[in-house]
């Protein structure tokens, strides 16, 4: 609770953990968030991220494990002692109150008597100066989510923790707000927790990502990293789309693992395999369909040498302006997924012409193959 | 037929204003007699124009204190159940313990129940224990079957309460007692209001159950019921007008202050 604006605390997590009855919402979880950065808890609904977050509010008990803000242990404490505030889904902001007093709250809690000159310049910074008398019902959805932010911010708390706030928000105001929050965050350096399902969201605003799943974090990192090089295929089919392959390891000499497939070799960089690979063992390869390119059968043989390649035949093909998106065909997939840039267009290439599906090795990844190859995918949708 | 066609366009305000006539006249009836002056004991019969029984309301044995009396029981009660009936309510809507759909349920029998057989049985009750009849029995009649209203009322208005309200407060530093007196009050108050002035009405004007545990003491229903028999003094029609009006300033105001509100 310091008044200086502070720069924000590191968040610590040591076996925390939260079963209800005999449902378990979270399985014990190891996490560090470091001071000053926006980290993003990324997952569908039910997955544990939001009573996470909610057992550093301190409005959830953790069943077992230490909660510690910037070096403190306070695993004990109740909600009002403890240094962060909390940006609510759909707000919460009190409504008999108006927005000044929202906002006032927190400080008057405190004890502070004169608020006024804090309380404008946090409507200022969110530029809502002109509507303080105004009640919260009163104003519109992205103008609340404004005010809940400012009620929060005044408080300036080690840790700011945000509970899906842009989900009530239209598409086009939710991506000018999160470029506002980034902001805000990057101007007041406070730390960020911020939960979400919607991974778009997640990258476009986090420095990390912890991608969670049935109450465990399955992956942690930079969005690009977890982009890239998914650790397990929750992960691959959650954040964007993958195409995930079988495939059996034939060779394990060089520096590139050698993969056999019903549809040809494959090579694999054997450090961007998380499964453990020796030769006959089996594992699952990604690779993200805006990585592949397309080539008409009949020019086969342009494709550079060293490139995974596969042939297939095209099922489907949609045209969505900046890409074209490709269903194909192949002998190890019914259903590869192929987006293409339209910057020069083959027009043989049409539901039912013959082609080569060819890649830079460097961007296939490996995957333990005991793993649901499909994870994550259903949940994406129904999160959309 | 061009009465018709105006009937027929004017449905609405006819049906409503017919209502508001049916709703009021009574009031209206009470209001105009109250400046009668009689010749008998009866207060039926137009006779004349006079200002009597405003000038010297009190002017009938006995009136003013009765009125006084169920005046005191009524804001009593409407404390007691007002107080009581917002505790169960909270108890009932937030916390689950092993009697609670026993109580959910049970809390509206005295609102289900023919009055005269509550009556009754709370007579007889206070009969068996040997209790005097009296202020306090009527006391505790009132507020036992207040208590229901208060609590469907209160009830309602904290279930449909945002429990995330209750954390936001916590989250911003308030203790459990500043968020009880700062947000959860406030905005079940309305709840309570409501609750609390139907405890006030209900209890001022109750008769059956009054007098079946008043023993020898006189409420102000049960003082008009008694001088019915006898003779109607034109001050009961004053009390009444009275109470009309104060009622109607009441809601005049809240309905002003709200407005303002909204307004501002």
């Amino acid at each position: 609770m310091t008044q200086q604006p502070s720069t924000g605390g590191d968040v610590r997590l040591t076996g925390i953990s939260k079963t209800y009855g005999s449902f378990t919402a979270v399985h014990p979880l190891d996490l560090h968030i470091p001071a000053g950065s926006f980290f993003a808890l990324l997952g569908a609904s039910g997955c544990g991220k939001t009573t996470t977050l909610r057992m550093i509010a301190g409005l959830e008990d953790p069943t077992s494990g230490i909660v510690e803000l910037a070096g403190n242990d306070v695993t004990a404490l109740p909600p009002h002692k403890r240094p962060v505030n909390t940006v609510f889904q759909s707000y919460a902001l009190f409504p008999h109150l108006d927005i000044y007093e929202n906002v006032a709250f927190g400080l008057r809690r405190r004890g502070i008597k004169s608020v006024k000159k804090q309380v404008d310049e946090m409507l200022e910074l969110v530029q809502l100066g002109d509507f303080a008398r105004r009640k919260p019902q009163q104003l519109s959805g992205g103008q609340q989510q404004r005010v809940a932010v400012a009620r929060a911010l005044i408080n300036h708390p080690k840790v700011l923790l945000l509970d899906e706030p842009l989900g009530a928000l239209d598409l086009k105001l939710r991506r000018q707000m999160q470029l506002e929050l980034k902001r805000i965050q990057t101007e007041v350096g406070i730390t960020f927790v911020h939960v979400t399902h919607d991974q778009e969201e997640a990258m476009t605003m986090a420095d990390q990502v912890a991608v969670m799943n049935g109450g465990r974090v399955e992956q942690q990192g930079a969005p690009a990293e977890l982009y890239e090089n998914p650790g397990t295929t929750f992960v691959a089919n959650f954040l964007g789309t993958s195409n995930l392959i079988e495939a059996e390891v034939a060779d394990t000499s060089g520096g590139d693992l050698v993969l056999t497939t019903e549809g040809g070799k494959l090579a694999l960089p054997a450090a961007r395999c998380s499964a453990p690979a020796r030769t006959g063992d089996t594992v699952l390869v990604g690779i993200r369909p805006e990585k592949i390119s397309l080539t008409h059968a009949e020019d086969a043989g342009t494709i550079p040498d060293g490139r995974n390649r596969i042939t297939g035949r095209i099922a489907d093909s949609s045209f969505i302006g900046v890409s074209t998106q490709y269903v194909i065909d192949t002998p190890v997939c019914s259903e590869f997924a192929v987006y293409e840039q339209n910057i020069e267009r083959d027009s043989r290439l049409v539901p039912g012409a013959e082609v080569v599906l060819h890649w830079n090795p460097a961007h296939t990844f490996g995957l333990d193959a005991t793993q649901d190859i499909d994870a994550g995918t259903q949940l994406d949708e129904e999160a959309a | 037929m061009a009465l018709t066609r105006w009937i027929r366009r004017n449905l609405v305000v006819v049906a409503g204003l017919g209502t508001l006539a049916y709703l009021i006249l009574p009031n209206v009836v009470v209001l105009v007699f109250s400046f009668n002056k009689p010749n008998g004991r009866f207060n039926y019969e137009w006779q004349r124009f006079s200002t009597d029984a405003w000038t010297d309301p009190c002017g009938v044995a006995d009136m003013c204190g009765s009125l006084s009396l169920s005046l005191k029981i009524a804001v009593w009660a409407t404390i007691g159940a007002t107080v009581l009936g917002t505790m169960i309510a909270f108890a009932l809507a937030r916390y689950r313990f092993r009697a609670r759909p026993a109580v959910n349920s049970l809390i509206f029998l005295p609102m289900a129940m023919p009055e005269v057989v509550m009556a009754a049985s709370l007579a007889t009750l206070f009969l068996n224990m040997g209790v005097d009849f009296g202020f306090w029995t009527i006391l505790i009649a009132h507020i036992m079957f207040c208590l229901s209203f208060v609590v469907t009322a209160v009830k309602a208005r904290v279930m449909s309460m945002d429990p995330r309200l209750e954390q936001a407060a916590q989250d911003l530093y308030a203790s459990p007692a500043q968020t009880f007196l700062r947000v959860t009050l406030p905005i079940a108050a309305p709840g309570i209001a409501a609750g609390a002035l139907l405890s006030f009405a209900l209890s001022f004007d109750d008769f059956i159950i009054t007098n079946f545990n008043a023993g020898s003491t006189v409420t102000f229903p049960m003082f008009v019921w008694g001088s019915a028999q006898r003779g109607t003094p034109v001050q009961i029609n004053v009390i009444g007008t009275a109470m009309f009006a104060i009622a109607v300033l009441c809601v005049l105001a809240g309905q002003l202050a709200g407005n303002r509100r909204k307004r501002s």
